[in-house]
């Protein structure tokens, strides 16, 4: 079995943002980045399947150098070899074109991703990749397991969960609770020395969108504390400040 | 006399606490490191908050060392790391374990003993002094935590000066006969295998591994500890056992064997007490800019700050040192003395950060809900553990003045 995993690499969930350029920029100083959490849980369960059954699995990541760490880690955690497009991931579906193009004639019988990315959570990726290849995609997937050349999955939807069979080659989204992150052990980081991490260049693609400006939410307000004395404040205040009621 | 320390049958309590522990890098250190020598780190302080952090305080609280953390060790890789692969280890540099043990000391300090004394005590040895046998039987179960190992050099009335040891072993023509016994040995009670020191009919220090189960050998607990309670501590009683011949390591004699061992334990202690204080700075930290005393943080007071910045400012130094001290590891040029230097550093910053973090977290100080008071009383082992702070005093002032003052 061939796996393609595509992770991201993005700030650790404890970063504090900001921006520079005039609210154009993310300003990365003193942010430590990490693989997408949702991208881990596909890398970690592509692993099991390689574990399990057998597979190679190559990463994929469109970025620039700075992202070679992350996919280092990857590579650390089991996956056998890397392709780094080399472009800023400027939006999703220039994205999913490069992923798209990387994958169209290698035979992946996998594509795993996250369910979402979680700098600009856009959760289109994967969607756009299936239908660029013209192979089903399916999202937000909790449990993955192949038998044969079925794959049997379990969905997260509105309120409940779908289970659906379908066959390989396909995309898949994944969240948890489809695997346990892995934390790279020493002999994986000293083996990911030697594996391959291949740079291409990206292929042309029409942007369909332009970046505009970020905007931070509004800070948090101060806590007013209200004595449970004062119920009738309390009442006024959501009713004149709040607006609530 | 339980000869293990693994008899409990209550499940771990986990801690509801989530370790948000940051390393404190004022001088942008990480800049020094290379970029897996960052991932290493990162891995293992995952593994401490996944494996350690949610239950060290019951460990400890209840004197228990769990067993199955040496597996665990084992997977993750942290057990004798600068071991080439060839015997199972990870063929790591220094700097490399010198990381994985501050990040196992972040956690506790007993854990860290566990994790040095397999490497450094026991495969190293092994390793360095071993026959080619005696590597590929033991190192590679060594290094997956298939087993475990102990060193045993102090005695009950030698300790600072291990040479008056009194364990001895004669030949007997196709086997040797053990006898003596060995004090404070950690994880002794749960060891399959121990690396022993003692003298042969001529009064020379060897080094013998002895195999549990061995007639006539047993490894009873000491009871009693308020220090490393997370980590098994124990005897080696040895009642004419009979060791086999292959058993002898015949790559060095005299104490200088010995010593080597513990130059790279000490050098893993210089790195993993630095954890443990970086661990009580940040517990500090984080509870100064919470806690409100006389309606502010006790941050905004200019003596909570004094006790801050002094604790960073050590632990900066204390992390160059180690920093250095590596990259001489690595280049084959560190000396014994320098090592010295480091550990005793090292213990001394940990121990007064640790003091000062516990009276900035007054009261709570000394509760469990904070890892201070725990790292405080490990660190008093390690203090006189692995030369005592006096005896590395002592071999500076040698290197210093060329006058030995120990004797
Ligand atoms: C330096 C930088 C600059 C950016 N500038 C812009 C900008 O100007 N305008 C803008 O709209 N967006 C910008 N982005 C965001 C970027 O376009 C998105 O992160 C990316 O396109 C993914 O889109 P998404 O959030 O829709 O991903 P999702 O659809 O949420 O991601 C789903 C899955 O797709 C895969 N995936 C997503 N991105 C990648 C990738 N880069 N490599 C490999 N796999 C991936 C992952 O498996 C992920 O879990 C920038 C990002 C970076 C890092
Ligand atoms: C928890 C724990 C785990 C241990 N694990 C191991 C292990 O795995 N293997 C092992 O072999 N040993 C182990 N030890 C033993 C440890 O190495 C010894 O405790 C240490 O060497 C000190 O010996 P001692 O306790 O006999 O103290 P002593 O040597 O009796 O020292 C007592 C005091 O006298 C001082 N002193 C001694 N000689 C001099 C001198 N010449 N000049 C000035 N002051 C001096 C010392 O500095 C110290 O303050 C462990 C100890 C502990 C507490």
């Amino acid at each position: 079995m061939k796996i393609l995993v595509c992770i991201t690499h993005v700030p650790d969930t404890t970063s504090r943002i900001a921006f520079t350029d005039g609210d154009t920029k993310f300003d990365s100083n003193g942010v430590q980045y990490i693989i997408g959490p949702y991208d881990d849980y596909a890398v970690a369960r592509a692993v099991e399947l390689k574990e399990s059954q057998g597979a190679t699995i190559t990463v994929v990541n469109v970025g620039r150098v700075e992202t070679e760490p992350t996919i280092r880690k990857a590579l650390a955690i089991g996956a056998d070899d890397a392709i780094r497009i080399n472009a800023e991931p400027e939006d999703s579906y220039f994205v999913a074109k490069q992923i798209a193009n990387v994958a169209k004639d290698s035979g992946y019988d996998l594509i795993l991703m996250g369910r979402e990315s979680i700098d600009f959570n856009g959760g289109v990726v994967h969607g756009i990749v299936g239908e660029l290849l013209e192979i089903p995609s399916v999202s937000s997937v909790m449990k993955l397991d192949i038998d044969g050349n079925v794959a049997k999955i379990a969905r997260e939807i509105e309120g409940g969960k779908e289970y659906i069979e379908l066959e390989m080659p396909f995309v898949a989204g994944c969240q948890e609770p489809i695997a346990e992150w892995k934390i790279p052990n020493m002999r994986g980081i000293m083996t990911a020395r030697s594996k391959p991490l291949n740079v291409v260049d990206p292929v042309d693609t029409d942007h369909l969108d332009k970046l505009v400006r970020f905007e931070l939410p509004p800070p948090k307000g101060d806590i007013k504390m209200i004595d449970p004395e004062h119920m009738e404040e309390l009442v006024s205040l959501l009713k004149n400040e709040a607006k609530v009621l | 006399m339980e000869s293990t320390t693994n008899t409990r049958k209550v499940p771990y309590k986990k801690s509801s606490k989530q370790d948000i522990f940051e390393s404190p890098d004022f001088y942008k250190i990480d800049d020094l490191l290379s970029e897996e020598h960052l991932m290493i780190r990162e891995s293992i302080r995952d593994f401490v908050k996944k494996e350690i952090s949610p239950y060290i305080e019951d460990w400890a609280e209840n004197n228990h060392f769990p067993l199955h953390i040496v597996k665990l060790f084992g997977e993750i890789g942290a057990f004798g790391p600068f071991i080439p692969e060839k015997y199972g280890g990870q063929g790591m540099d220094y700097i490399s374990y010198g990381l994985i043990m501050q990040e196992i000391e972040r956690g506790d300090s007993g854990m860290r003993s566990t994790a040095s004394v397999q490497g450094s005590l026991v495969m190293y040895p092994i390793y360095t002094f071993g026959s080619e046998d005696q590597k590929n039987k033991y190192l590679p179960k060594l290094a997956s935590g298939e087993m475990l190992g102990c060193f045993g050099l102090t005695e009950s009335d030698f300790g600072s000066d291990p040479g008056g040891m009194k364990t001895h072993f004669e030949d007997k023509g196709d086997h040797y006969l053990l006898n003596g016994t060995k004090m404070w040995i950690s994880n002794s009670p749960d060891a399959d295998i121990a690396v022993v020191w003692a003298k042969n009919e001529s009064g020379r220090m060897k080094g013998l591994i002895v195999e549990r189960g061995m007639e006539g050998f047993t490894a009873p607990v000491i009871h009693g500890k308020w220090s490393l309670r997370a980590s098994s501590t124990g005897e080696l009683v040895f009642d004419n056992v009979k060791i086999p011949k292959e058993n002898l390591l015949p790559g060095k004699d005299g104490l200088g064997a010995p010593m080597m061992c513990l130059d790279s334990a000490r050098y893993g202690i210089a790195w993993g007490t630095i954890g443990a204080a970086m661990d009580c700075y940040d517990a500090a930290k984080r509870y100064a800019l919470e806690r409100i005393q006389f309606d502010k943080p006790i941050a905004s007071f200019q003596l909570t700050q004094k006790k801050l910045a002094e604790m960073l400012t050590e632990i900066t130094k204390g992390q160059l040192l180690n920093w250095r001290l590596g990259t001489l590891m690595d280049q084959g040029k560190a000396t014994s003395a320098q090592i010295s230097m480091a550990k005793r550093n090292s213990v001394e910053v940990a121990l007064n950060v640790a003091r000062e973090a516990r009276q900035i977290h007054g009261g709570m100080g000394i509760t469990n809900e904070y890892p201070i008071m725990r790292h405080m009383m490990n660190l008093e082992s390690v203090l006189t553990y692995e030369g005592t702070h006096d005896i590395h005093l002592l071999i500076l002032g040698h290197e210093i003045t060329g006058i030995p003052a120990f004797k």
